[in-house]
């Protein structure tokens, strides 16, 4: 099998970047573990930013605006090349989403709905109700589905061919048959989505965004970047962490304690509330919790009530049905209780604007990207931008890059990784260990749940380094897994959770060197930013042991760090 | 402790399916697709169910739990009895236990060009669409493709060649769409007996959506539609 360009992911930054490529004349691939409608693209629910200065108090919003509040809300760690790129792209690509079909909502005069969000200046949050995210994937699809791209869905990647120092195809595990396939091809991109099953008991992310796409990569030489920046969304429903959107707190939700006190007034400035950014807003939550002002000890109060019935069926209508069937709670008459939960990896594999790595032959877009355009801390709605501008960007630089290649496959480096991942598969099944791997998945989240989480120091994340050192020592001596042959699932997680404890391994070495605090990485221990020392990106090397932290400057701009006050 | 009691095949290997009992622990909010989680990492490794998003968005979990088609994800173990039955969506090829072949199921949806056909080129801003036409879209597009109406169609099991519930939802999504230009090509492509006149209005796809939405009843409005434009001379051909 070879295509010129050979896209891992189905979600919206993976899709988007094989419509740019097939647009551009090349032979494209679309390789999932899942089919592209299931990816979880399809659970971003708040909207998508652009500034197309549609909202009533809007008409003045410019992508310079949008830019400068994506780079103070990332603490100023963002690329500020990077950044202006996404706000300038942003209405045009919002809009040739609207012409492919995406039912976003309207205003009478026919425009597309913008609704406000957090750090940001104007309201510029386009939406579709609360299901942005599901419309915007189908959409997508309808369009891959125009073009008869090829997709293979269900088939697992688990390793890169690389030879000589050039990616030349992947390895994947085909579900349907359980057997290893070959997929030669110029170019890989990598659109693998997030890894927020690394902290799997408190995440709002599906169970298929593991940070295996991050260590595929990472296994292979290809560097992370800034791992430590985990953003925790401010509200996750209490117990299974279902995303409640920003948008709740967008179209006026309050924050309650148990003094019925809407708090965020204690932490912010009156004009902006509950929609600071999430860091500020996951943090203020936490400590009501802390220090004994939430309800049982865990959760606060997202209220709606206020609302009224007819806006929240209109707005928000996913919300209260996720609310009815997973907490048998109604918005409309009761406040939703919710606690903040692990959400969205800012860090990623180290990329540049146009998606391309140290590897060559090795691209990445979308969330297990870092460009960087979120540096320490995302505003809500750019995280579906960032996924179909630099899917785009990406997919239109790269098959520039291999049009005219000739297409040759390297049969070398394909057919070594084949044996190499038929031979983990039969180690698998022949190992002689106890240990469940599952259990070693939740002792890891546990880590990171409770020492790389909103609030950090030296001892937990000392203590939090040697803990996945031990477990990832444990999960060498697994229990056997099956050989089920066709949708071997235990072989898959199994697979997941390694990419996990590397993932997790390089997140903790990265936040326990960063002895500052930005964005989402606050230490109690050091609780100021320090940009003379620190206003740099951390770069992560794979070492099986202990992974190599270097740095790497931020690319300036226009805007110069500032106190972010909110 | 409930019972589930899990439908096992692999048709390489097996010359029938079995029904295989596991006992699950369950707490207050358990859904049926943690407990099959549970059964996975605990007490079988073998069972293979598809999943993604737990939230009932990604549509992977499509099932048939105890008697009624849904996601497993978003039911509730509290709500059922203590003997759980779980099977595979049907209709479709068993490919191991839980898992079916989507395939033709995706076919069908990709026949009916599942896509905006634009009445007008577009130009620099969005194509406008005032609130009113927009809320015409409303539980059409909230469609997440997970098989439960298909599973439980018996015209889906018995006409290899019927469209069904999922695609011919599809097509008036398209349809009702004001942005949309094909809709008496659209029209023609359903309005014929592998389409909605194969449709024989059980109801039973309206009443298993776990999104709430409605297939038979779009079946009945591309009807009214198909008959209207026939008498007014729009629609030329009915297949």
């Amino acid at each position: 099998m070879f295509y010129d360009v050979i896209i891992v992911g189905g979600g919206l930054a993976g899709m988007r970047a094989a419509i740019a490529a097939h647009d551009a004349g090349v032979k494209v691939g679309l390789v999932s573990k899942i089919h592209p409608v299931r990816s979880h693209s399809g659970a971003a629910q708040g909207g998508v930013n652009a500034a197309l200065g549609n909202h009533p108090d809007g008409h003045d919003d410019t992508p310079e605006r949008h830019a400068y509040d994506t780079i103070k809300g990332s603490d100023f760690l963002a690329d500020q090349d990077a950044v202006d790129l996404m706000a300038n792209m942003a209405p045009e690509i919002i809009i040739e989403f609207e012409h492919w079909g995406c039912p976003f909502s309207r205003y009478e005069d026919g425009s597309i709905a913008q609704r406000p969000f957090g750090g940001a200046g104007f309201p510029r949050t386009c939406y579709g109700a609360d299901r942005t995210g599901l419309y915007m994937l189908h959409t997508c699809y309808e369009q891959v589905v125009k073009r008869n791209i090829d997709v293979l869905y269900e088939h697992f990647v688990t390793r890169l061919a690389v030879k000589n120092g050039r990616c030349t195809g992947v390895i994947a595990l085909n579900l349907h048959t359980g057997e290893f396939e070959s997929i030669a091809g110029n170019a890989v991109i990598f659109a693998t989505g997030g890894s927020g099953r690394v902290y799997s008991i408190n995440t709002t992310n599906a169970h298929a965004s593991t940070g295996l796409g991050l260590a595929i990569p990472y296994w292979a030489g290809v560097a992370l970047k800034d791992m430590e920046f985990i953003q925790f969304h401010p509200t996750g429903l209490e117990g299974s962490s279902i995303l409640m959107t920003e948008g709740c707190r967008g179209e006026g939700g309050y924050l309650l304690n148990n003094r019925g006190e809407r708090f965020m007034k204690n932490y912010v400035s009156e004009k902006i509330m509950e929609l600071a950014p999430r860091d500020i807003v996951a943090r203020s939550i936490q400590t009501e919790i802390n220090e004994g002002r939430g309800f049982e000890d865990s959760f606060v109060h997202l209220d709606l009530r206020h609302l009224g019935e007819q806006k929240i069926k209109e707005k928000l209508p996913g919300i209260r049905e996720i609310c009815l069937k997973f907490k048998n709670i109604d918005p409309i008459k009761t406040p939703i209780p919710i606690h903040p939960a692990n959400h969205y990896t800012m860090g990623g594999i180290d990329c540049d604007i146009n998606g391309e790595t140290s590897l060559e032959g090795f691209y990445a877009a979308g969330e297990c990207a870092c460009v960087s355009v979120h540096g320490a801390n995302r505003l809500g709605g750019n995280s579906l931008l960032d996924t179909i501008v630099f899917g785009t960007q990406t997919g239109r630089y790269v098959a520039g890059k291999v049009k005219g290649m000739s297409q040759t496959v390297d049969t070398d480096a394909l057919n070594d990784g084949l044996a190499i991942e038929k031979d983990r598969y039969g180690k698998l099944q022949s190992s002689e260990g106890k240990a469940n791997p599952y259990d070693i998945r939740n002792d890891l989240s546990k880590v990171m749940n409770e020492k790389i989480g909103i609030f950090r120091n030296e001892t937990d994340m000392k203590a939090a380094v040697n803990e996945i050192k031990m477990l990832k020592i444990k999960f060498e001596n697994l229990r056997p897994i099956p050989d089920t042959g066709k949708f071997n699932y235990d072989f898959l997680w199994v697979t997941e959770i390694a990419g996990n404890l590397d993932t997790a391994l390089a997140i903790a070495t990265g936040a326990l060197n960063r002895s500052e605090s930005r964005g989402a990485h606050y230490r109690i221990d050091f609780n100021k930013r320090l940009d003379d020392e620190w206003l740099k990106h951390t770069l992560h090397t794979y070492h099986p042991s202990d992974p190599e932290i270097t740095y790497k400057p931020v690319t300036m701009g226009k805007y110069e760090p500032e106190e972010r006050k909110y | 402790m409930p019972t589930f009691k899990v439908f096992r095949y692999d048709p390489g290997k097996n010359d029938l399916p079995y029904f295989q009992d596991y006992e699950v622990p369950d707490h207050k909010g358990m859904t049926v697709l943690e407990a099959l989680y549970y059964i996975l990492e605990n007490l079988d490794p073998t069972l293979a169910f598809r999943s993604s998003c737990r939230m009932g968005v990604c549509g992977s979990c499509a099932m048939h739990i105890d008697g009624q088609y849904g996601l497993a994800c978003e039911t509730q173990v509290a709500s059922l009895g203590n003997t759980i039955t779980i099977r595979p969506l049907a209709h479709m090829k068993v490919i191991r236990d839980m898992v079916v072949d989507l395939d033709p199921f995706f076919a069908q949806y990709e026949a009916i060009k599942p896509y905006l056909i634009p009445k007008n080129a577009p130009g620099p801003r969005e194509y406008a669409q005032t609130p009113r036409e927009r809320k015409k879209l409303d539980i059409l597009v909230d469609c997440i493709l997970c098989a439960a109406c298909y599973g439980s169609c018996p015209v889906v099991g018995t006409d290899e060649k019927y469209l069904g519930p999922h695609a011919l939802l599809k097509a008036l999504r398209f349809i009702d769409d004001s942005r949309d230009g094909n809709t008496n090509e659209r029209l023609a492509f359903v309005a014929n007996d592998s389409g909605i006149f194969r449709c024989h209005t059980i109801f039973n796809c309206q009443q298993v959506c776990p999104k709430d939405l409605d297939p038979t009843g779009a079946i009945g409005k591309l009807k009214m539609k198909s008959f209207w434009a026939k008498l007014t001379g729009k629609l030329k051909k009915s297949g």
